[in-house]
């Protein structure tokens, strides 16, 4: 049923549609609308979960790690702070295949505090082995979130999964979201059946020490299910599109992608305001174009490559940047087009950082740079 | 792909922890011994057993040297010594 809802608030609805049957999450601005919500339905008896609450992001995610263990669908969420608090859990919870679902209201990291959105949060942890989609609007944030747990869940995954929707800019904007009905979400998401589970009846010890005989192998074990996961996403997004009615893009979205020789590639809630002026410039008759990245981990490389491959100059456009380097996403885009010849010119640009707005102006200004030569890293609206 | 990160239960004792020692064990000298079992009870591998006074042993196969048994014996009954030195006068 389409409604009228704070994006928080729709993703809460989500989750308690998805059955989560423990929650664990400490209150962190732009993320405390969506577990203030739940703890609402768990005590209102809307929702049969156990809401556990905790003193730190470190003990919210170690709850449903321990949880996820016991075999019951898990969620938590955070953002930036509370989420490197949670570092060394992430990388535990994926180690130990559990599916944990996590949504981070991405948030900039301090120091200096900035209690606004960029995605230095959850870029920083893109290696923990969890699969992470980055959403454009509240309709998608919402349908990523069944993904995540249909993913998750799947017996060829088992790996948690990261929904990153950008915080206030999604999190708080009120939008029509298109909310399904329980019977579709059972229909879609069936109950989680782990494959190892903490039972005194059978009892087996988690998470045990393994030395340099069996480690490499655990690692390889998940990266070799992110490729996996390439594969399987289409056929999962084809069974939501057959419930649901709509389509779901979980791994890239071409908009204008044909004939355009000139394309702007973003992830997250940017991604709208670069349609917009896409849609201006193609009026003006310029081929221009625009590529959205959803999945940033896996990374879906060849596809990437398939859609950019006839693009002459690329616009990286990211709200995070690896300092002393470049943007994360550009060094992936760049990457996917090592290895074949008469390659673009793929220039970074670093914007929207601790809450700037991202205007058309900003887009303007990127797209002026990309006349001259490549460039590793620019700032764009920079005042200084 | 899942490699399981898991194991059943009593598969520690195949872990045989006592190669982790360093050139030190604790020799209980079985003189002074009280049975007071603080002994038993700080031992991170559970490897000591006894039962009356002067009775206290480590199971060597799994001591890892740690010498807590040392430093809690109230009436300094168990000290460390060199492995070497204790090879020796066990044979």
């Amino acid at each position: 049923m389409r409604q009228y809802r704070e994006g928080s608030h729709a993703v809460a609805e989500i989750v308690r549609l998805c059955k989560a049957q423990v929650i664990s999450a400490y209150p962190i601005t732009p993320q405390t609308h969506i577990v203030e919500s739940l703890a609402q339905m768990v005590a209102d008896g809307e929702l049969n979960a156990e809401f556990i609450n905790v003193e730190s992001e470190h003990s919210a995610a170690s709850v449903v790690q321990g949880a996820s263990a016991t075999g019951v669908r898990t969620y938590t969420a955070t953002t930036s702070q509370g989420l490197l608090y949670m570092i060394e859990v992430l990388y535990s919870i994926a180690g130990l295949r559990l599916p944990v679902v996590l949504t981070c209201a991405n948030r900039a990291v301090s120091s200096p505090i900035n209690i606004w959105n960029d995605h230095q949060d959850s870029v920083t942890v893109r290696d923990a082995g969890w699969l992470q989609f980055y959403a454009e609007n509240n309709q998608e944030a919402c349908d990523l979130h069944l993904m995540a747990y249909r993913l998750a869940e799947d017996h060829e995954i088992m790996l948690p999964v990261m929904v990153c929707m950008d915080g206030y800019i999604l999190t708080h904007a009120y939008e029509v979201v298109d909310l399904p009905e329980q019977s579709q979400v059972d229909k879609f998401l069936p109950d989680f059946k782990p494959v190892h589970c903490l039972n005194p009846d059978k009892p087996i010890s988690m998470g045990v020490l393994m030395g340099p005989e069996s480690y490499t192998e655990t690692r390889y074990a998940i990266h070799q299910t992110m490729m996996d996961a390439l594969n399987v996403i289409p056929g999962i997004a084809d069974e939501f599109e057959q419930v649901f009615g709509r389509k779901v893009n979980c791994l890239i979205e071409k908009y204008r992608l044909e004939d355009a020789t000139q394309v702007f590639v973003a992830m997250g809630s940017m991604v709208g305001t670069i349609k917009e002026m896409v849609d201006g410039l193609r009026e003006d008759g310029q081929k221009v174009g625009l590529l959205k990245v959803i999945a940033h981990r896996p990374f879906p490389k060849k596809i990437v490559y398939e859609a950019l491959k006839n693009a002459r100059e690329i616009a990286v456009l990211e709200k995070a940047i690896s300092l002393g380097e470049e943007g994360p996403l550009l060094s992936d885009v760049k990457s996917a087009f090592c290895g074949y010849g008469n390659q673009p010119k793929i220039s970074g640009f670093v914007l929207g950082l601790g809450g700037r707005d991202i205007t058309k102006k900003s887009i303007f200004e990127v797209q002026g740079a990309l006349a001259g030569s490549q460039v590793d890293v620019k700032f764009i609206d920079l005042k200084i | 792909m899942i490699i399981p990160v898991t194991s059943k239960p009593r598969t520690s004792k195949a872990n045989k922890t006592g190669t982790w020692r360093s050139g030190k064990k604790p020799h209980f000298i079985q003189k002074e011994c009280i049975a007071c079992r603080l002994c038993v009870m700080v031992c991170p591998e559970g490897c000591i057993s006894g039962d009356k006074r002067c009775t206290y042993i480590a199971d060597y196969k799994y001591c890892k040297g740690c010498g807590n048994c040392v430093a809690v014996c109230p009436v300094a009954d168990i000290e460390m010594v060199k492995e070497e030195w204790w090879r020796e006068t066990i044979s």
